[in-house]
């Protein structure tokens, strides 16, 4: 018998050519020989090289970091789809390391402080800052004198530019690192609160009466008077919202790429203008005068949760970048840490010199609370108490706010009588995400990720307080069972009740005390009267009235008391 | 102070812009979760966009052959050239494509009447036709000379012959009509003639992994499968409606799909005739055509309806629909060997070229492009069974008076529903027994 043909197409069994003498049977018998691939045995793994040790081992914590939660485990008991989600898992478990590997990458060191043991980092002023850093860094130390009253700031989000507003109309924008403004204008109206708009073309103010933007030459774009007497905003970017707060507790969200109002209610709580967003999730933070922070979302027009944060009104709310913290001040002059996603009692509890106007944490989580003329920097002030600020800064004036600088050391200040910039060392996150937030965007790139960013514009209906809701399993309620049940069957449906049956188990409030009073007032009655037969008392007879015949009936009735 | 070191973030500009403006811009990337709020609602909100845009894409029609002067009867494939395709009509003629540029590149008369079936020779320098005229004749692929033209060997069947088949490796082709009969190329004589009763067959089809395989439909509503090396049919099944074309997939030899007359597509595995693996439901009238892409995963169906359907084999319902205007009936479809598109053969003489994944760009993609799409895929993978986005990706418009029958069928199907819930529920329990859909259309099973 020949050999099989080496030309022959491979195949995952190849067939044995029988022997000579089987050959004279009638039976053809072939005799199936697994190949080497499908053989069960598993290819031996290589020994590792002996000057190659394998891929250097990742940071654990760098790795949880990365972490997108565990997997499902072994909850899935089809072979079939426990293997497909193993395969699944593996590709993140994959992409976890990737990005964890890719750390080594960053360019960037963060900045930070290091001192002796001994001396404490509150005793540095700026003076000594800017004198320890380089040229380009100390200029970052500034202040503005300017005569328009108290002032707001706020830097765009990719921490390029700059936004003044101020109580008399003075409203300025400008490139704080090169300093090139560009537009200054009076509104001649008192301004209240300012924001940026998605990238740094656009900005918004609330003025006295209702909500202006201008573009980046200070020419107004709208007015809207869907938006009155506003008195904090906040915008939130990957929404394209514009939340406002006003003077009459109603809060709206106004979409500013379609120009629509998505969400606008009164929130009861009265004029509040303590407001800070959960960049975390994308809800708005209300403090009122109550001492209650409430959570809100634009579709839902009850607040989504409520701590009672102080028994005295909030003076300020921050929340820090993850969404774990949030930090509350009072006028009692304390500052609380709370743990934003289990609102149990407060994680750190501080009390202050005095009430702080202002609350902010920086991308490193370093908390940043403002007392009249002074600005105290907390750093680790979340899971440990501390007991000094990390850094304090005295001014001779009064603060109105202040922002930190995205991306980097800086923190702004917007005082009674201008703006003050300052260093605090480690507070930016040094390697930023061109893809993200660029500061070193140009107008081409810019005009791009606008584009980006309005195609992945999320739906106000999307904020929730989990934002990974999305991605979690829909179980379907029992009525939704039972009515896709009924679907499916073809017969008259079974009949059920689906509201909840509060019995009132015997009568209402008022009818039981009626009940109660009732058989008090019987029993009250028998006692007397047996108390009266013990007594044994003669009754009073009654006299017999004179009789004046026909003229009875003009005798006053006495009424008797029973 | 004694020792004291401030470290601060100090950006120099020019690590972070480019050099020159033929320099590609830098972009710094940092994947914290923390600078990428949001994760879940972004990634859903581009998964809907995907979706979106893939149903904005899907323009599936890439361009008709035109030139039959009647309609199209059957279509042949090449087995080694893509460009290559046969096309059969109704007026006896056959035609030879050039797919890379539409245009015909023969054409000649073979047939008096229909040409039944077109099949290309494993090495392609031949194909066989047969048609009414009983003739089964062999022609050359490639003219070189004039004698080419002429068919190479014309052998004379005693009766009608509706099908053919070539074998994957040797020189055997199979033909059906009143029977199913065996050919060598050098005989004139069938070598073999397998008979089941007395029914006529008009479709049948080799098995091109367990070579020896062949299956073929008869008009009884039968499907049988033969062995080339035996001297009988194997078995058979009886289905309730008859079944107009068979396939086999190419990657599981031991399975096979009909197309029945009952608008229905049944996947068979040959070792358990007994009962269908899978059912596949979707046309709106008989379905005439059937065949599997080369990776198996997925078949193409020309329905009566005017429709062609694109179904993937473990599933029961189309992937996708496909329709134009102007096509009337389909005749025949085949899906291209490279896995990319369909061809279709209808009525009104046309042959009409599509994509096979309706919004997929044609051509070189630059890698930029590739990952994007990439990206896309696996978005929708991820949120496909997010209400919205099935919904999207689900819906194609169909024409009117496919809708309409839909609607009908709906009907039709939901009341058969109720009133067998009914009478179950109205009679002793175990009298009406559930019978499961993919037993409910076999007859019986033949061996």
């Amino acid at each position: 018998m020949k050999n099989p043909k080496k030309n022959a197409p491979k195949r995952y069994f190849d067939v044995e050519e029988k022997s000579s003498e089987q050959k004279e049977q009638d039976v053809e018998v072939y005799n199936i020989k697994n190949n080497k691939r499908t053989d069960n045995k598993r290819i031996q793994k290589r020994k590792p090289h002996k000057n190659f040790k394998g891929k250097a081992p990742i940071d654990p914590e760098k790795l949880e970091a990365h972490s997108r939660g565990e997997g499902v485990g072994k909850g899935v008991k089809h072979p079939l789809h426990a293997a497909k989600l193993r395969k699944k898992e593996r590709k993140y478990t994959y992409a976890q390391e990737q990005a964890a590997r890719a750390e080594i990458l960053l360019t960037e060191d963060h900045g930070g402080l290091e001192v002796d043991e001994d001396v404490k980092t509150t005793a540095i002023s700026q003076k000594i800052i800017a004198e320890n850093v380089d040229i380009s860094a100390a200029t970052k130390i500034f202040e503005l004198n300017l005569d328009f009253g108290p002032y707001r700031a706020k830097y765009s989000r990719n921490g390029r530019h700059l936004l003044l507003g101020s109580k008399k109309g003075h409203l300025a924008a400008f490139d704080w690192v090169t300093k090139k403004l560009h537009f200054e204008i009076n509104v001649m109206e008192s301004i209240h609160d300012i924001s940026w708009m998605h990238t740094e073309t656009m900005v918004a103010a609330a003025q006295k009466e209702w909500l202006y933007m201008y573009d980046n030459t200070g020419t107004e774009l709208h007015c809207v008077k869907k938006m009155d007497k506003i008195l904090r905003m906040e915008f939130l970017p990957y929404h394209f919202l514009l939340a406002a707060v006003n003077e009459f507790g109603f809060m709206t969200w106004l979409d500013i790429s379609i120009g629509e109002v998505v969400g606008h209610y009164n929130n009861h709580l009265g004029r509040t203008s303590v407001i800070a967003q959960n960049p975390y999730n994308a809800t708005i933070c209300l403090g009122n005068s109550k001492g209650v922070v409430s959570l809100w979302s634009p579709t839902i027009k009850e607040p989504l949760a409520k701590i009672l944060c102080h028994k005295t009104p909030l003076t300020a709310i921050a929340v820090d970048n993850r969404g774990m913290y949030m930090a509350t001040s009072g006028v009692d002059r304390s500052m609380k840490i709370w743990d934003i996603r289990n609102l149990d009692g407060p994680v750190q509890h501080y009390r202050l010199r005095s009430a702080p106007v202002d609350l902010e944490f920086s991308q490193k989580d370093m908390l940043a609370v403002g007392l009249d003329e002074v600005v105290e920097i907390y750093n680790n002030c979340c899971s440990q108490t501390t007991d000094r600020p990390y850094l304090r800064h005295r001014m001779a004036k009064t603060i109105t706010n202040f922002k930190y600088c995205p991306y980097e050391d800086v923190l702004g200040i917007g005082t009674r009588s201008g703006f003050t910039s300052i260093i605090v060392p480690g507070s930016g996150e040094p390697n930023f995400d061109a893809l993200e937030s660029n500061p070193f965007q140009n107008k081409k790139q810019r005009k791009e990720a606008e584009v980006k960013a309005l195609l992945d514009k999320i739906p106000a209906e999307l904020i929730t307080l989990n934002p990974f809701d999305i991605t979690e399993v829909d179980v379907p309620s029992l009525q939704e069972q039972m009515e896709a049940k009924k679907k499916l069957l073809y017969l008259k449906p079974k009949k059920m009740d689906f509201t909840p049956r509060h019995k009132k188990k015997g009568k209402t409030q008022i009818a039981r005390k009626k009940i109660i009073k009732q058989v008090a007032r019987k029993e009250f009655i028998e006692q007397a009267k047996e108390a009266q037969k013990a007594l044994d008392l003669p009754q009073p007879e009654s006299a017999k009235k004179p009789s004046f015949g026909v003229l009875d009936r003009f005798v006053p009735t006495v009424k008797t008391k029973k | 102070m004694s020792k004291m070191k401030i470290k601060v973030i100090s950006r120099n500009p020019d690590d972070y812009l480019r050099a020159t403006k033929r320099d590609i811009h830098k972009l710094p990337r940092n994947y914290d979760p923390t600078l990428h709020p949001l994760e879940a609602p972004r990634e859903y909100v581009r998964a809907m966009n995907a979706v979106k845009l893939e149903r904005v894409f899907a323009k599936p029609f890439i361009g008709n052959l035109d030139g039959h002067r009647d309609g199209v009867s059957s279509l042949a494939k090449h087995p080694s050239r893509l460009a290559v395709l046969a096309s059969g009509a109704f007026d006896g003629e056959i035609r030879l494509w050039d797919l890379a540029v539409r245009k015909c590149t023969r054409n000649f008369v073979a047939h008096e009447g229909w040409v039944r079936a077109l099949c290309f020779t494993p090495k392609g320098d031949t194909f066989t036709s047969v048609g009414d005229d009983k003739t089964i004749k062999t022609w050359k692929s490639e003219v070189q000379s004039p004698d080419d033209e002429e068919p190479v060997n014309t052998l004379l069947s005693m009766s009608v012959v509706t099908g053919v088949t070539h074998h994957r490796s040797k020189p055997i082709f199979a033909t059906c009509g009143e029977h199913c009969q065996l050919w060598e190329n050098t005989r004139n004589e069938p070598v073999k003639v397998f008979k089941w009763g007395v029914d006529s067959l008009h479709h049948v089809s080799f098995n091109q992994v367990e070579q020896n395989l062949l299956a073929s439909c008869a008009s009884d509503r039968s499907v049988i499968l033969y062995d080339c090396r035996e001297s009988g049919p194997l078995r058979k099944v009886v289905m309730e409606l008859r079944s107009n074309a068979l396939s086999w997939n190419p990657m599981e030899a031991f399975i096979f799909t009909v197309a029945n007359e009952d608008y229905n597509l049944y996947t068979f595995d040959v070792r358990k005739l007994k009962q269908p693996i899978n059912v596949h439901m979707g046309h709106t009238s008989a379905v005439i055509d059937v065949d599997y892409a080369p990776t198996g995963r997925e078949f193409v169906a020309g329905s009566y309806d005017k429709t062609v359907r694109i179904f993937e084999s473990l599933k029961g319902n189309s992937r996708d629909v496909y329709h134009t205007k102007r096509m009337q009936r389909l005749t025949c479809v085949k899906w291209t060997l490279d896995n990319k598109y369909i061809l279709s053969g209808s009525d009104e003489m046309n042959i009409r070229m599509w994509k096979a994944r309706a919004s997929e760009k044609l051509g070189v993609l630059k890698p930029r492009e590739r990952t994007a799409l990439n990206y896309a895929d696996s978005l929708k993978e991820k949120f496909a069974n997010h209400p919205q986005v099935k919904r999207i990706a689900r819906h194609r418009h169909v024409p009117k008076h496919i809708l309409n029958a839909q609607n009908e069928i709906r009907t039709i199907k939901q009341k058969a529903k109720r009133k067998e819930g009914n009478r179950r529920a109205h009679s002793k329990p175990g009298a009406i027994p559930f019978v499961p859909e993919r037993q409910r259309h076999i007859v019986k099973e033949d061996e």
